[in-house]
């Protein structure tokens, strides 16, 4: 392991004063970012360990209905409140269904967000990879491309965002508060990862030194708490990331859909919020044949980026289904394998 | 010295009540508690640290290390490299029999494979050498990489396994497909599987002089001890190894690795001990793995469901370097009766590391491909595939034609399929839904593994005080042995397992022979019954030649040993306690001596095996393909169960690694590198408890008189077989759709992409 310096600040001041050095990487619960210091894939010369700053861990309840949630609040935690997780339901499945209980108890709602992408040759120091040395080629292109995108990557990367946590935040507008050397600012989720084009390096809208103090829920996202799901496809029942994930939430009046909300995970660079889909269902009547056009329209834009073209398929599938499981309502508790398709609990089938 | 012959009857020793007791973990307590001390746990006064650099590449050179950058950094005390490296005794890459495998330690610039040692680094901390390691910054002349397989250039192993015959053949295969009513080709493909038992390979070793001290896991002590010995001049009882607790073997720790040895130069390279351990990533490459197959079935079968011929063919690879073919056909010379067998291999060489035993070597891959075939010629000709099972029967080995020793495969069948409900299962496919609408479907599989002993010596010692000492080296790889050989070693001395101080784990004791093969209770088993049925032979003379002792005289009558007393057979109300027979003579303890071996003439006569029937009941969601496999029954038959407990664990544990085999596990390997990509149990999966939320194991009763005269038979690894085949079955069952390339993920499954 290489020498880096340590601090642990005690303000969000200090942090972002210590993290303004070239090297810098603020550390949280540092389930991903010390696996990579321990691959020697990121070689920082300096940690700034947040977890010390008081006040980043609050669950802030907000005036319209919305929620604050600091970007120290751990996993567990956040899935385990009890009035979060009623508001929120689809967003505390999500967590849940994430990596293992303990992996939970040690990750925060800011690294969730900045976690890297689980490419097989991304974690391989000895492939070329466009996200760890700009230019360098990426050898998940003809290699290895079962998990790979299917929407949005272009030629230089092919990877994806593999977050339960942000598939469900982006379909509920999520906006990401940041401080940096240049003050504060915030960004919606959605636009806050980046695809990768020619840039693959540039995974998120920070600029260095620039921190996650928390990310605010809107209370309009409480409003879909009757019919909100999150769906997570995986290669075993538990501790896997997903193959294909969605969220899908529904405002209903009667079985007239008013407002849908879609996004998908691990399908691309960025947690894919479906918006064309999210329009089709507007007004529609909440039945099968509409969910399909709705996968439909969701997936179109999709291509193989190699041997992974069932994602495509598959992806449709969750897609119905989610909004299926949604639209027969919420469950009233989250279910034992929460998101899984074996979650207890009746369902219909398409 | 008088030694007990390894068919006596032993009926005069199993009045011990210690054998067929669940007894909990001799070791529990200690492993619960953190106390076991595992090799990587000592540290030694004074000791280094050594990391491992590994090639990233599968074939060619190393040109260049930057070693005066790793020798630079703080901490690094030395760096071993083919340049720098103590001398060996013995050429690593010579080969005496067939039990010991080539060896990558630094002796030349090639590399053979990913993630094969090229250089070592010994450091004050484990971080500097693992810093170190990556300052070596290795540079390489590359070769394209050869990792096509099957294809690949073909050729026809002499031997496949340790020494079965690459061909092998009964009846006419042809002729039995010619004749037959309904005929089945069919072609299954089992991924390169790595061995990964928590606790990696690891080590620490101390030179006095040229006298060594080892801490290290080994499934082997005594084969250990030899090829160290071999390796570095020395004689092996100037190598001392102890290996008391091992984290999981599998087979993987069962020959002496090149990481260790590497270990051990460094040591002898700095004069000051070392630890090296390896990182989970380079468990994939040094240490053996199960390699891949592709096993093509031609099955034959009349009209009424009897087979008329079985033909199984084998692809599989070994390294570039060395040989192990993946004995994948020799379930078919032993599971279903057919006039005609034709078992046939092929390999391809690749640029890995060698392939090794891995639990349940040739039968677990073997096992899933012949339980899926049967089950295919099962529908084919409409029958149910327990009744297709039954009907296909062997009453004899068909192979070799010989009798089974003892074979209670049919009471498995009933008692694994009562409990399953199997009798309510429909023949077609696709005709099950549990309440929430998924589709449900019901296998099974036959499992089958064979009852072996290797050779072992133990000594039991009798104290004036009444009571015992037995030790042999053998090695408890979590399987219980500490607890299972405690028991029989009480039983042999007739005491309880309290008054008996059982020794095993170091290469000092009596070699016990290798913990594998599922042997090990059988193997070590007999030579501690041997060594104390001596040392009650000794007291028994003892007794009867005094006039003084009630036994006085018993003479063919006899004596029977129980609870620490010997009784008169004939009038057990004369009996004497060993302490007052001991007291009397004057004699502080006597010794006694055991050896156990196969028996040639039982081996000559009968084919031994243990056996089962898996029953899998698998849930898979109609669109999204995702399953589970909600119940597992199986129900076994081993012989002689020393203690149900444990070999209720070791049944669990090879289902649910059959579980693993069918649905998850898997080497992804990169075709253009050879490097495997998924060296880490985050994305190398293995089921996780929410994967199998129901399992049992039946232990069906079973006597057998010939094995060994313990009648025991192995359970390590049978768990695995008839599993897999068995949920493969049940998926297909569930969905009508039969994957043949296993392990069945779920883009396997989700069909027709149209709709
Ligand atoms: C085996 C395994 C399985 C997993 N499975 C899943 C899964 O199924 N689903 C899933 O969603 N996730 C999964 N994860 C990922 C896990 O959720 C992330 O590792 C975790 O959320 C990261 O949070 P952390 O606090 O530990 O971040 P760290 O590791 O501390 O940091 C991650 C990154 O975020 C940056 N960072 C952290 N906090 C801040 C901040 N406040 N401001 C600016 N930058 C910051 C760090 O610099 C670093 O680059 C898995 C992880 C592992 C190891
Ligand atoms: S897909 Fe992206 S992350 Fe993976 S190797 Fe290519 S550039 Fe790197």
């Amino acid at each position: 392991m290489n020498r880096f310096d340590y601090a642990r600040p005690a303000t969000i001041a200090e942090a972002v004063a210590l993290a303004a050095e070239p090297g810098a990487t603020y550390l949280a619960g540092g389930t991903n970012l010390l696996d990579l210091m321990k691959g020697d894939l990121v070689r920082p010369a300096r940690l700034v360990d947040v977890t010390h700053i008081p006040g980043l861990d609050a669950i802030e309840p907000l005036a319209d209905g919305g929620v604050r949630i600091g970007a120290l609040v751990r996993n567990a935690d956040l899935a385990h409140d009890a009035d979060f997780a009623r508001r929120f339901p689809a967003i505390a499945e999500a967590l849940l269904a994430g990596a293992s209980a303990q992996l939970r108890n040690a990750a925060t709602a800011g690294g969730n967000l900045l976690q890297r992408t689980r490419c097989a040759y991304f974690y391989d120091a000895a492939s070329a990879c466009n996200k760890r040395t700009p230019g360098a080629g990426c050898d998940a292109r003809g290699g290895e491309t079962r998990m790979q995108a299917v929407l949005g990557w272009s030629e230089h990367c092919i990877a994806t965002h593999p977050s339960d946590f942000c598939v469900p935040l982006v379909a509920f507008d999520a906006i990401v508060e940041i401080e940096g050397p240049k003050g504060r600012r915030e960004c919606p989720l959605e636009h806050f990862h980046r695809l990768p084009g020619d840039t693959p390096e540039r995974e998120s809208d920070l600029a260095p030194g620039e921190m996650i103090t928390a990310v605010r829920l809107p209370g309009a996202a409480a409003q879909f708490a009757g019919h909100a799901r999150y769906l997570k496809v995986r290669d075993r029942t538990s501790y896997a990331f997903a193959i294909v994930s969605a969220a899908a939430a529904l405002r209903l009046d009667g079985e007239t859909i008013v407002e849908a909300r879609l996004a998908l995970g691990s399908v691309a660079a960025k947690p894919w919020r479906a918006h064309a889909a999210e329009a089709l269902l507007a007004g529609a009547q909440a039945n099968e044949a509409n969910f399909r056009r709705a996968a439909e329209a969701a997936l179109a834009e999709a291509r193989p980026a190699g041997a992974n073209g069932y994602k495509i398929e598959l992806a449709r599938r969750v897609v119905r289904r989610a909004f299926i499981l949604a639209h027969a309502g919420t469950p009233a508790r989250i279910q034992a394998l929460p998101a899984s398709p074996f979650a207890t609990g009746a369902l219909r089938h398409v | 010295m008088s030694e007990t012959p390894l068919t006596q009857a032993s009926a005069h020793l199993r009045h011990g009540a210690n054998i067929g007791q669940s007894l909990t973990r001799h070791e529990g307590a200690l492993k619960v508690t953190g106390q076991a001390r595992y090799a990587a746990d000592h540290h030694p006064a004074g000791m280094l640290h050594a990391v491992l650099a590994v090639s990233s590449i599968a074939r060619g050179r190393v040109i260049a290390l930057d070693v005066a950058a790793a020798k630079a950094h703080p901490g690094v005390v030395d760096v071993m490299t083919p340049a720098h490296k103590p001398p060996l005794a013995q050429d690593p890459d010579e080969k005496t029999h067939p039990f010991m495998f080539r060896l990558d330690v630094l002796q030349n610039d090639r590399v053979r494979y990913p993630n094969q040692p090229i250089a070592v680094v010994i450091a004050e901390t484990l971080e500097a050498a693992t810093e170190g390691a990556v300052l070596l910054a290795p540079r390489y002349e590359t070769e394209p990489a050869r990792t096509d397989f099957p294809a690949g250039a073909h050729f026809t192993p002499a031997l496949v396994g340790v020494a079965d015959p690459a061909e092998a053949h009964h009846g006419d295969v042809e002729a039995g497909l010619a004749g037959a009513a309904r005929r089945l080709e069919a072609i299954y493909e089992t991924p390169a599987q790595y061995h990964n038992p928590m606790e990696p390979h690891g080590i620490v070793a101390a030179w006095e002089g040229d006298t060594l001290f080892i801490d290290t896991p080994s499934q082997g002590l005594a084969m250990a001890q030899a090829r160290i010995a071999g390796l570095f001049g020395i004689p092996p009882a100037a190598v001392h190894i102890r290996s008391p607790y091992i984290g999981g073997g599998f087979g993987s720790k069962g020959v002496f690795s090149g990481p260790q040895v590497l270990g051990i130069m460094a040591a002898r390279l700095v004069g000051r001990p070392v630890k090296l351990v390896l990182r989970r990533g380079q468990m994939f490459g040094p240490v053996g793995h199960r390699a891949p197959t592709r096993q093509s079935f031609r099955l034959g079968a009349d009209n009424a469901g009897a087979l008329t011929a079985i033909g199984h063919h084998t692809v599989t690879a070994s390294s570039q370097h060395d040989d192990f073919f993946e004995p994948a056909g020799g379930v078919s010379h032993t599971l279903y009766a057919s006039p005609a067998i034709a078992t046939t291999y092929e390999a391809v060489r690749l640029d890995t590391g060698t392939p090794l035993f891995m639990r349940a070597p040739g039968k677990a891959a073997g096992s899933i491909a012949l339980e899926s075939a049967i089950d295919e010629m099962a529908h084919a000709c409409a029958m149910d595939p327990l009744a297709f099972r039954l009907k296909n029967y062997a009453e004899v080995e068909p192979m070799s034609g010989k009798p089974f020793s003892s074979k209670a495969l049919r009471a498995c069948y009933a008692q694994g399929a009562e409990r399953f409900g199997w009798a309510k299962r429909p023949l077609a496919p696709r005709q099950m839904r549990d309440a929430a609408g998924m589709l449900v479907g019901w296998g099974m599989g036959t499992a089958t593994f064979p009852a072996l002993m290797f050779q072992a010596q133990a000594r039991a010692v009798l104290r004036a005080d009444g009571t015992g000492v037995v030790e042999t080296g053998a090695q408890d790889m979590g399987q219980g042995a500490w607890t299972a050989l405690g028991q029989i070693a009480a039983d042999s001395l007739a005491l309880d397992p309290d008054r008996v101080e059982f020794r095993a784990g170091s290469s000092d004791l009596p070699d016990a022979g290798i913990a594998g093969g599922s042997a090990h209770t059988a193997t070590a088993g007999m030579a501690i019954h041997g060594a104390g049925a001596d040392v009650i032979a000794r007291l028994a003379e003892l007794a009867m030649g005094d006039e003084r002792s009630p036994l006085h005289g018993a003479g063919n009558a006899g004596v029977i040993a129980r609870a620490g007393r010997l009784f008169r057979r004939d009038d057990e109300s004369r009996s004497e306690s060993y302490v007052a027979i001991l007291a009397r003579a004057g004699i502080p303890a006597i010794e006694g001596h055991g050896k156990s071996a196969t028996d040639p003439a039982a081996q000559a006569a009968y084919a031994m095996h243990a056996h089962g029937a898996v029953f899998a009941e698998v849930t898979v969601d109609p669109d999204l393909g995702q399953l589970r496999v909600t119940r597992l029954v199986g129900a076994f038959a081993a012989g002689r169960i020393i203690n149900p407990r444990m070999v209720q664990s070791q049944y669990y544990g090879g289902m649910v690694w059959g579980l693993s085999f069918a649905l998850h596990e898997q080497a992804v390997i990169d075709p253009r590198s050879g490097r495997p990509m998924n060296a880490n149990l985050g994305e190398y999966h293995v089921p996780v408890n929410a994967d199998l939320p129901s399992i049992e194991a039946i232990l069906v009763e079973e006597h057998d008189a010939h094995v060994n005269a313990l009648g025991i038979k192995g359970v390590g690894e049978i768990g695995i077989t008839g599993t897999a085949g068995a949920i493969a079955n049940a998926v297909w069952h569930a969905t009508g759709m039969r994957a043949r390339r296993f392990p069945i993920t779920l883009d396997k499954l989700i069909g027709p992409q149209d709709n």
